[in-house]
C-alpha cells in the first residue's frame, strides 16, 4: 500500500469519487487552475474539466448557496471554502437552508452536498486562518460534521461524506495535511459516518479527541504509558452525529475521561460530550470528566501562538 | 429579441404594453391570446385576489397562523408564471401565493403551509418551498439553473423576491454568479415599494433596481408589474434568452403592496393613505378589467359568475387544508436526515412518552 499524507488521501478520494459518479462536481475559490491553496484539488481540473471543477467568484455565501441549488437539482457539489475563518459568510446558507431543505419539504427535496474546509491552528498564519469552530456546525440540526485525523480515515470519511444523502461539513486539520503519512489502500472504501474509532486501547482513562488534537492525545498516551498509566484514545472522526455508543463503552471500561479540544472552551464540543457522559454514565465514572481545551480567546498571531504551543 | 437587450435601465422609461388607462401602447408585444384566453387569464387573476383575501380572513379568524398577502402583485406573478413552462423551476420568497398556485402548487397545500403544517411544502410542482430569509434563495435558483445547463436540460429557473432583497449581499452574489456561469435563470424582483415599513427610497440611491444588473454584466429591465402584458412579454423573452443559452436577466417589476406586510403588521402606522389612493387606480385587476371592457369582453354578470366559481374552489381548498390531520409528532424528528440519527431517535422516544 502506498504511503499517503492526509492531503494526498483527500485528493485521491476526490479523484476516485469523481471517476465513479459523473454528478459530482467541485467548486470554490482557486480549486481549478491553482488546485486549491493547499493543493487538495490538484490535477482535478485537468482530468475532469472546468464544468466539473469550477473556479467560482470570490463569494462564500454564493459558493454554498449555489451548491444548494446544484444539490437540489440532483448534482453532488463538493464545495471548498478556503479557510476556516472564511466560512462565516456562508453560515446563513448552511443554517437557514442546506440543513433544512429536507425537513422543510418533509422529504420531498434534499440537499446532499459536502462543504470542505481546512481548520486548526499552528501553521504560523494570519488572522482568520487558525480557527477551530466545529461547535458552531455541530449545533446545527440537519448537518453532519466530519473531522478526520489520519490519511486512512480522511479518504474513507470523505468518500462516505460524498455518498451521504445529507449535507456534510468536512473539516480538514490543516496542520496535519502533510505532517504524517500512512498506508492507504489504492482502492475506494468508505468509513461510515457517525462511528468513532478506538485508536489505542487502555484501562485507566479515556482520552477523547478529534482532528488536529489526535497527535496531542497520542503523545499524552505515550508519555503516560511510560509511567504505567494506560490511556484509551478515542478519535471521534464524526462530530455530528456523535457516536455515543463508542464513547460510553470506553467510559464504562475506564471510568475516567479527558476530552481534548483545540477550539474555545465555552460551549465547545467537549462540553457537550462531558454533559452526555455525566448524564448517562455517572454510575461508571470514578472521577469528574475533565476538559483540556483552547482558551476563550481569538487565536493569536504566530509570536503568541508559538508561546502557547511550545 | 430587442426588448431586453436594448433596454437601458439607467435611462429608459419603465416598459409597458398597456398604459395606466389600459390603452395598448406596444401592440406588437401583446400576447397572441384569443378572447377566450384573455378572459381565462382575467379569471385566474381574480381567483388569486379572492384566494388571497380568503387566507387573510382565515388568519383573522385564527385558522391560519400567519399569512403574507399578495394583493396588488397578481399581474406580476400571474404574467410571469404564464410565460414559463411547467417543467421550469420556481424559487419563491414568502409573498408568492400567485406564482406558486399558477405553477401548480395546489391551493390546499398553500393554505396548509400558512396553517402551520410543513406538509404544505410537500407537493409535486416544480416550486421550491417558501424561503423566508430575505434575498437568500436566488442563489439556489442560480445553482439549480447552473445544474440544468451542465446537464444540457432545457429547464430554466426563476426566483421571486422584493425590493428589500436587492439590498442583501446574497442578491449581488446571485446575479454575479449567474452572469459568470451564464446560468439560465430569471431574477424576478417585485418592487412593491415597501420592505415592511422601509420605503423603496431608503433601500438604495440607485434610480432603478433593474440597473443593479449592470454591475453584474447581465441585462436588467424595469417593467410595469401591474401590466400583465408587460410582465408576460418581458418574462417570455427572458425565458427564451435563458433557454437559448444567453444567460440570466434581472426583471424589476414595479408594483404595489396594497396590504400590510403580513397579518402581524399594521401599515397605517407608516404609510399615508394618499399613497394607497394613488395606487388604487393602478391595481392590476382594475387595469385588466378596463382592457377587457374596451374589447367588450367583460360584464358584471360574468364577473359575478367567475367570482362565484372561484370562491367555491377556494372554499373547497380551505376545507381540505383544515381537514388535514395534525402531523404526527414523529415528523419533527424524521426529516432532519435521510435516516434519523440515534440521538434523534432517543429524543423522539423521550417526547413520545409524554404524548
Amino acid at each position: 500500500m502506498p504511503l499517503l499524507t492526509i492531503a494526498d488521501a483527500i485528493n485521491q478520494a476526490l479523484h476516485q469519487e469523481m471517476e465513479r459518479d459523473s454528478t459530482i462536481m467541485i467548486l470554490g475559490e482557486d480549486v481549478g487552475v491553482d488546485g486549491g491553496v493547499f493543493r487538495i484539488t490538484d490535477g482535478l481540473l485537468k482530468k475532469f474539466g472546468p464544468d466539473r471543477v469550477t473556479d467560482t467568484p470570490l463569494a462564500e455565501s454564493g459558493i454554498v448557496g449555489t451548491s444548494i441549488g446544484l444539490a437540489m437539482a440532483g448534482l453532488k457539489p463538493v464545495a471548498e471554502l478556503q479557510f476556516d475563518g472564511f466560512v462565516y459568510p456562508a453560515f446563513d446558507q448552511l443554517i437557514s437552508h442546506a440543513s433544512r431543505i429536507r425537513n422543510r419539504t418533509r422529504g420531498k427535496l434534499s440537499c446532499p452536498l459536502v462543504v470542505r474546509f481546512p481548520y486548526s491552528g499552528g501553521v504560523r498564519a494570519l488572522e482568520h486562518h487558525s480557527e477551530s469552530m466545529e461547535a458552531l456546525f455541530v449545533h446545527i440540526p440537519g448537518l453532519k460534521v466530519v473531522c478526520p485525523s489520519t490519511p486512512y480515515d480522511a479518504k474513507g470519511l470523505l468518500i462516505a461524506a460524498i455518498r451521504d444523502p445529507d449535507p456534510v461539513i468536512f473539516m480538514e486539520p490543516k496542520k496535519l495535511y502533510r505532517s504524517l503519512k500512512e498506508d492507504v489502500p489504492k482502492e475506494s472504501y468508505e468509513i461510515p459516518l457517525g462511528k468513532a474509532r478506538v485508536m489505542i486501547e487502555g484501562n485507566n482513562a479515556t482520552i477523547i479527541a478529534w482532528g488536529s488534537m489526535i497527535p496531542v492525545a497520542l503523545k499524552a498516551q505515550a508519555v503516560l504509558a511510560q509511567e504505567n498509566i494506560s490511556l484509551e484514545v478515542v478519535d471521534l472522526r464524526t462530530l455530528s452525529p456523535l457516536d455515543n455508543e463508542t464513547i460510553f463503552a470506553s467510559i464504562q471500561k475506564t471510568g475516567r475521561c479527558v476530552i481534548i479540544q483545540e477550539g474555545p472552551r465555552t460551549c465547545g464540543l467537549a462540553a457537550e460530550i462531558s454533559a452526555r457522559i455525566t448524564e448517562k454514565m455517572s454510575g461508571s465514572l470514578k472521577s469528574p470528566v475533565k476538559r483540556v481545551t483552547g482558551f476563550d480567546i481569538i487565536p493569536p498571531l504566530l509570536k503568541s501562538e508559538e508561546v502557547l504551543s511550545s | 429579441m430587442p426588448l431586453i437587450e436594448n433596454f437601458n435601465p439607467l435611462t429608459d422609461k419603465m416598459f409597458q404594453v398597456l398604459d395606466h388607462e389600459a390603452n395598448v401602447v406596444r401592440p406588437e408585444l401583446l400576447p397572441k391570446w384569443n378572447d377566450e384566453k384573455l378572459r381565462e387569464v382575467y379569471a385566474q387573476m381574480l381567483f388569486l385576489r379572492l384566494a388571497d383575501f380568503k387566507l387573510i380572513n382565515l388568519q383573522r379568524q385564527g385558522r391560519c397562523g400567519s399569512y403574507i398577502s399578495i394583493e396588488g402583485q397578481e399581474a406580476a406573478q400571474l404574467g410571469s408564471g404564464l410565460a414559463i413552462e411547467k417543467s421550469d423551476w420556481v424559487f419563491p420568497a414568502f409573498r408568492e401565493l400567485g406564482i406558486c398556485y399558477i405553477h401548480g402548487v395546489p391551493l390546499e397545500k398553500i393554505a396548509l403551509y400558512w396553517m402551520g403544517n410543513e406538509w404544505g411544502s410537500n407537493y409535486e410542482a416544480n416550486v421550491a418551498p417558501v424561503s423566508i430569509p430575505v434575498g437568500t434563495h436566488p442563489l439556489h435558483a442560480v445553482g439549480f439553473a447552473w445544474a440544468m445547463k451542465l446537464q444540457k436540460k432545457p429547464t430554466i429557473t426563476i426566483s421571486y423576491f422584493g425590493d428589500g432583497a436587492t439590498s442583501e449581499g446574497d442578491f449581488y452574489e446571485a446575479i454575479n454568479f449567474a452572469g459568470v456561469m451564464n446560468a439560465p435563470t430569471i431574477f424576478f424582483c417585485q418592487n412593491n415599494q415597501w420592505a415592511i415599513s422601509v420605503p423603496r427610497s431608503k433601500q438604495t440611491l440607485a434610480k432603478t433596481l433593474a440597473q443593479k444588473a449592470i454591475a453584474a454584466g447581465i441585462p436588467g429591465i424595469q417593467i410595469d408589474g401591474n401590466d400583465i402584458f408587460a410582465v408576460y412579454a418581458a418574462t417570455a423573452e427572458a425565458a427564451a434568452r435563458a433557454r437559448a443559452g444567453k444567460g440570466p436577466t434581472l426583471i424589476e417589476a414595479v408594483t404595489y403592496r396594497f396590504g400590510n406586510h403580513s397579518t402581524s403588521d399594521d401599515a397605517t402606522k407608516y404609510r399615508a393613505k394618499d399613497e394607497i389612493d394613488y395606487w388604487r387606480p393602478r391595481d392590476p385587476l382594475v387595469r385588466f378589467k378596463l382592457f377587457l371592457q374596451k374589447k367588450n369582453l367583460w360584464s358584471e354578470e360574468w364577473e359575478q359568475k367567475i367570482a362565484d366559481e372561484a370562491r367555491g374552489k377556494i372554499l373547497e381548498a380551505a376545507k381540505k387544508a383544515e381537514e388535514t390531520p395534525r402531523p404526527k409528532p414523529d415528523d419533527i424528528f424524521d426529516y432532519l436526515y435521510a435516516k434519523p440519527t440515534p440521538e434523534l431517535e432517543e429524543q423522539k422516544a423521550y417526547l413520545l412518552k409524554f404524548l
